[in-house]
């Protein structure tokens, strides 16, 4: 038996609270606290607790899909990128970089954030990005 | 955020999470704090036991407003008026403090004219706040030594939210409680990466860091460092991007883990908008009822499967750390991103890691530029940290503010968009609770998570259930202009007369079918805390 603990920033709320995901065989198994860390000093809430659970969940999405007449197929990820690119451009060329728009998330990191945003306003060419922080 | 952007000059919390045990007065409004930031809480608690005194103003009895020395239920969307009613008493009697208000902020002799209306009677017959509790109030956040603001999105989400915020930094202001340690005004951030989102640009009218797009020096930076030409007029905001695809002006839209059919308010409109798109990605670990409707759905890992930085409501850059390879064919949302650049033909799209991706932030963010991810193995840093050897910033706005002098603001109060009527006489009021997080992609997952409550629910006060003869647990209907939906009666004093509650997070039951989509002009946040319904039995 594998058994690892790795230092993360719990995903739910903004306080940002640290903890050791607890890895068995590949598996995240568990959320042990950290005390030195200056938010969390050794405890959690209920959400912090239980965060492994829905990262093994049956549910998760394992495989890009494109829907072809009405219904969603998988396909590989070159095909799904390639196409998306391509009906991105179309757009881009067809109706203008502003009939296009980028909702981007407060549950990604800054990294994701960052390359979103770039995509939006360097790739599309517009500043039509925003995220659900408003709402 | 525009609320202290205007007031201060930078829309974060002022102050550092730590910093609250220190305080001797902390007032929280709008804000459910030990359900939705419990260990935010748990640093104010620990602050009341060594003394400090905590006040409470909400529509919703809840736990930390049962815990307060003082707590007050205000009416929906009347904030403006008892913080007018506040400032009144506050500067009437004296208390404010002389030195601050000269040295470092404007507009005092206006501010003072306009919260002269505000008389105690006039605030108590607006915001139903007793004469002698908006005194009470008013004496012990003016008279600590260290007052510190507290609010969240009881606050914000209004049509008058802009108003709201600038109106709790007037407050700050007036009192000398901000720009030092234990006091300031402190938004809390709902989502873990909330204020790392904002930081980085995913706003429509500023690149990473507040650097605005309209600005000609920093796009020129942006475009010198991305080899390309950028657009110099502000973008649409996500409520405009859905009137825009409602109204077939908006073409196509890319979704990263959102699922606004479930957040935003009016869900009917959001679906008719992106069904009315010609293309829409959507890139999420859960096939969501946003990501039904897309034309490609794109599979990213969750946070135990991916390396990168999160920023926490206080300004903390911190970690975020691969444990466990991606499940199945799913892959990391910053290497999606990564390739669909590349896929359309941009060169300085090729990422190795989140570690490369980073390094180009600090480069063209003055407020990141001294974080590393070497810096954050060892120390906590709080933007802004413009250095590699600066310490970072645990409070902001000491010695000046952002902007110079500190902004007060004459503001008067607005009624909320939609008041009771004959056809629909009571009031909606929307929130979070704690088992649950925004829309349940994650929660709603868990098991442990979904057991504690599993249903939707509608909480409403004994006097109005005995009227209508509602009894605990009984299906009934909600309705509004914009639709209805059933839910079962939880009878609790937590809330008001006349006021009924709704958590949003779950799909059966969506609260935001009834929502109001009228937005607040600034900030354009729609008003979720506020609409008229009508409830009846089934
Ligand atoms: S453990 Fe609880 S309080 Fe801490 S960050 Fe997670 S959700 Fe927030």
């Amino acid at each position: 038996m594998n058994c690892d603990f790795v230092l993360t920033t719990c995903p739910y709320c903004g306080c940002g609270c640290n903890f050791y995901l607890q890895v068995i065989d590949g598996k995240a198994v568990g959320v042990v606290p950290c005390k030195t860390h200056p938010v969390s000093k050794g405890t959690l809430c209920i959400k912090g607790w239980n965060a492994h659970q829905f990262v093994h969940d049956e549910k998760r999405l394992t495989k890009p899909l494109i829907k072809k007449s009405g219904r969603f197929e998988e396909v590989s990820w070159d095909e799904a990128l390639d196409y998306t690119a391509k009906r991105m451009l179309e757009i881009k060329e067809k109706t203008g970089p502003d009939s296009f728009g980028f909702l981007s998330s407060a549950k990604c990191t800054n990294e994701e954030n960052y390359l979103l945003m770039k995509l939006s306003r360097g790739v599309m060419g517009t500043n039509n990005v925003d995220h659900c922080a408003r709402l | 955020m525009a609320g202290l952007v205007a007031s201060f000059g930078s829309g974060a919390m002022t102050n550092s999470i730590d910093e609250f045990e220190d305080a001797d007065c902390i007032l929280i409004t709008g804000s459910n704090t030990t359900e939705n930031h419990p260990l935010i809480a748990n640093r104010i608690l620990r602050a009341q036991e060594k003394g400090a005194k905590v006040i409470v103003i909400d529509p919703r009895k809840t736990q930390i407003g049962d815990l307060a020395d003082i707590y007050a239920r205000q009416n929906l969307g009347s904030d403006v008026a008892w913080l007018n009613g506040l400032i009144n008493v506050i500067i009437s009697e004296g208390w404010y403090d002389k030195e601050f208000v000269s040295g470092r902020t404007e507009g005092f002799e206006e501010l003072k004219a306009k919260v002269a209306d505000y008389t105690p009677d006039k605030i108590e017959q607006i915001s139903g706040i007793p004469a002698a509790t908006i005194k009470q109030i008013a004496e012990a956040y003016a008279k600590a030594e260290n007052g510190s603001i507290v609010y969240c999105m009881g606050i914000t989400q209004h049509i008058s939210g802009t108003d709201n915020v600038m109106s709790l930094a007037n407050l700050a202001m007036v009192t000398g409680n901000v720009g030092k340690r234990s006091t300031g005004v402190n938004p809390l951030r709902g989502q873990n990466n909330v204020q790392g989102a904002c930081d980085l640009g995913a706003l429509p009218n500023v690149f990473t860091g507040y650097q605005a797009v309209i600005n000609d020096e920093l796009r020129a930076k942006f475009e010198k460092a991305w080899g390309v030409k950028l657009d110099g007029k502000v973008g649409q905001t996500i409520m405009e991007m859905m009137n825009n695809a409602h109204d077939g002006k908006l073409a196509g839209m890319y979704v990263m883990a959102e699922n606004p059919m479930l957040s935003d308010p009016d869900i009917n409109h959001v679906r008719e908008a992106l069904e009315n798109l010609d293309f829409l990605v959507v890139q999420d670990i859960f096939m969501t009822e946003t990501a039904q409707l897309a034309d490609v759905v794109l599979p990213g890992t969750t946070y135990a499967e991916k390396d990168g930085t999160i920023t926490n409501t206080d300004r903390t850059v911190q970690r975020c750390r691969k444990a466990i390879e991606p499940i199945g064919d799913s892959k990391p949302d910053w290497e999606i991103l990564a390739l669909l650049g590349q896929k359309m033909g941009i060169s300085n799209f090729d990422y190795n890691s989140p570690e490369d991706v980073y390094k180009e932030i600090m480069a063209v963010t003055p407020i990141y530029a001294g974080i590393s991810y070497e810096r954050i193995e060892n120390e906590t840093l709080h933007w802004p940290c413009p250095t590699a050897d600066h310490p970072g910033t645990l409070f902001l706005h000491s010695g000046t503010f952002s902007r110079g002098l500190g902004a007060l603001k004459s503001i008067d109060y607005r009624e909320p968009a939609e008041m009771p009527d004959n056809d629909y006489p009571m009031q909606l009021t929307t929130g979070r609770m704690m088992f649950h997080f925004h829309t349940g992609t994650m929660t709603r997952n868990s098991p442990a998570l979904h057991k504690e409550v599993k249903e939707s629910y509608v909480e409403v006060n004994p006097s109005d259930a005995k009227e209508q003869g509602i009894v605990e647990d009984e299906k009934i209907s909600i309705a509004s202009r914009r639709g209805q939906i059933e839910a079962k009666a939880r009878i609790t004093n937590k809330v008001g007369r006349g006021v009924v509650f709704i958590p949003f997070h779950f799909v059966e039951g969506a609260a935001n079918v009834l929502t109001n989509p009228a937005l607040d002009p600034v900030a354009k946040i729609p008003e979720y805390k506020v609409c008229a319904v009508k409830v009846e039995k089934i």
